[in-house]
């Protein structure tokens, strides 16, 4: 039985006259974790966007979760797919918590009409325990702290069951310190569930050593792909960046 | 002044009945609308829509049909516009809206302009006139509240979660575009139906007050709607009362309340602290 949960072929996503990926093809198959690294503006987000449905397919085609992405049914599919973006700029004052913003993340698969369940309250005091974040669950979601805002993040996530995880930086503009938590909960969230996961980065020293696939991009297509080993060498990274680059030494502690 | 402030003989003539009628269903749609702009930070956007709804009103008057149809056409017709506008970034949103937001007036002006005749009707939509609201416009207002009330209470968790962080909503599935619009659309209605009563250059800041000055005071969106309700009934009421016994016009004097009252939130809020407030973050 074929296990493959992302199939995209062919795919050119543009954004007016910018075209942000040209010609991606691109197989993922259930329970792996892939690490996507690249300079900026090379089409890393544009990709994440294209599985959850919301980046316009000008051609190509892409299936995902076993069907085949028309706009229509993207929505439904986005319920299946957690994703986490890199901190943003939000308003202290917001009127909502963190407890308030992770049950967002079950919001999708409950529909409308219908109110959070006992068991998904109870899920996502237990989402927050994992996180760390119980003891900060009734802080204004403006209140938080880089790190602390993507613990929320991932939360929300994890409460939407999801069957992919599409990470997209969730370690940029944190300190390094949270950096290395949020890695740490990410590898261990894998672990646990064994979810196919996407995960951004472009920087190198980011990358999780659980990752077994490692996808390099550029100028929007797929440059080269293969294991860690292969693809972490400086002669590799210095052509995908276009300048002299040395390979991270701190991917290797995270192994342990 | 303590005479008439004693006399409540007043209360039992109908108009002022109807007044206060308008008073509390203006008071509670105005502000329920005003929390979902306030929170999206689209403040600019309701201004525009207002502006809208006045200019059609005028049209409606202008060539002899009902100036509500008017105004709801042209209040649903801006927030089409708009939306996308805000959304595409195609031009700079406070760009494009304004351009939006001068053109409407420049309607408004226009449709007064070629209005023959006296324009008396045409001046009771600038200003409003609360204690000549008809028992039609009372049920008008009712049904746009109840309606209004109605889908919040339903549609609570997504509202939340839009108005919050639409870009989240939209990731975990829920038909986040459809809900950005049912709250442009529902400014649209709720400005329609309060127009009469408040008018055409007053209604926005009963829509933008009272939401801001609970914005001010609460973390919890529940408690902000409740806020805001209460500011936005007190303000109407109070205004009602200052017009009756200072005899000013009604409409300034509602809006000038609801102002005192953001003042008075701002200046006493706990959030305060919080201004100019940074999260940490940053690498090192």
């Amino acid at each position: 039985m074929d296990n493959t949960v992302i199939k995209i072929q062919d795919a050119v996503v543009s954004y007016r006259e910018d075209v942000a990926l040209q010609g991606v093809s691109l197989e993922v198959r259930k329970g792996e974790f892939i690490g996507i690294i690249g300079p900026n503006g090379a089409g890393k987000t544009t990709l994440l966007t294209v599985i959850n449905g919301l980046g316009k397919l000008v051609h190509g085609k892409a299936w995902v979760l076993g069907s085949r992405l028309n706009g229509r049914n993207s929505i439904n599919l986005r319920k299946r797919i957690g994703y986490v973006a890199q901190v943003e700029n939000i308003d202290p004052r917001l009127p909502i918590n963190v407890r308030e913003t992770v049950m967002v993340g079950c919001y999708g698969r409950l529909g409308l009409f219908r109110r959070p369940t006992r068991a998904q309250r109870q899920t996502v005091d237990k989402v927050l325990e994992m996180v760390g974040m119980a003891h900060l669950s009734q802080r204004p979601i403006g209140h938080l702290s880089g790190g602390e805002y993507q613990r929320a993040a991932i939360a929300r996530a994890l409460v939407q069951q999801p069957e992919i995880f599409l990470l997209d930086e969730p370690t940029a503009s944190i300190d390094k310190k949270a950096q290395r938590e949020i890695l740490s909960l990410i590898q261990l969230i894998h672990k646990e569930y064994h979810t196919t996961t996407l995960f951004v980065t472009h920087d190198l020293r980011m990358l999780p050593s659980i990752c077994k696939r490692l996808i390099l991009m550029k100028d929007g297509k797929i440059w080269q792909q293969g294991s860690p080993e292969s693809m972490l060498r400086e002669e590799v990274l210095s052509q995908l960046y276009g300048a002299p680059m040395s390979v991270p030494t701190e991917i290797a502690p995270l192994r342990t | 002044m303590t005479g008439a402030g004693m006399d409540f003989s007043i209360l039992y003539y109908h108009f002022m009945q109807n007044a206060i009628l308008a008073g509390l269903l203006g008071g509670i749609t105005c502000s329920v609308v005003g929390v979902f702009v306030v929170t999206m930070h689209l403040s600019f956007i309701g201004v525009c829509i207002a502006h809208a709804a006045f200019a059609g009103a005028l049209l409606g008057l202008w060539l002899g049909f009902n100036p509500l149809i008017g105004a709801l056409l042209f209040s649903l017709a801006s927030a089409a516009i708009i939306g996308p506008v805000a959304d595409r970034g195609e031009l700079n949103p406070d760009t494009s809206i304004g351009i939006i937001f001068s053109l409407m007036l420049g309607l408004a002006f226009l449709f007064m302009g070629l209005m023959p005749g006296a324009k008396t009707e045409a001046l009771n939509l600038f200003w409003g006139s609360i204690l000549t609201v008809t028992q039609q416009d009372i049920i008008f207002l009712a049904a746009i509240t109840g309606a209004i009330v109605g889908l919040v209470v339903v549609f609570y968790k997504e509202i939340q979660a839009v108005i919050c962080h639409r870009e989240v909503a939209l990731a975990v599935g829920i038909p986040a575009t459809v809900v950005f619009y049912g709250l442009l659309f529902s400014t649209g209605v709720t400005i329609t139906a309060s127009l009469q009563s408040i008018g055409g250059l007053l209604i926005y800041c009963l829509i933008l007050n009272p939401a801001a000055a609970a914005y001010q005071l609460t973390y919890s969106l529940k408690r902000m709607l409740l806020i805001a309700v209460a500011f936005g009934v007190i303000s109407c009421w109070a205004g009602l009362a200052a017009s009756y016994l200072l005899d000013i016009p009604s409409g300034a004097a509602i809006v000038i309340t609801s102002a005192i009252i953001f003042g008075l939130a701002t200046a006493f809020s706990p959030k305060r602290k919080v201004k100019g407030w940074q999260r940490v973050p940053l690498a090192g």
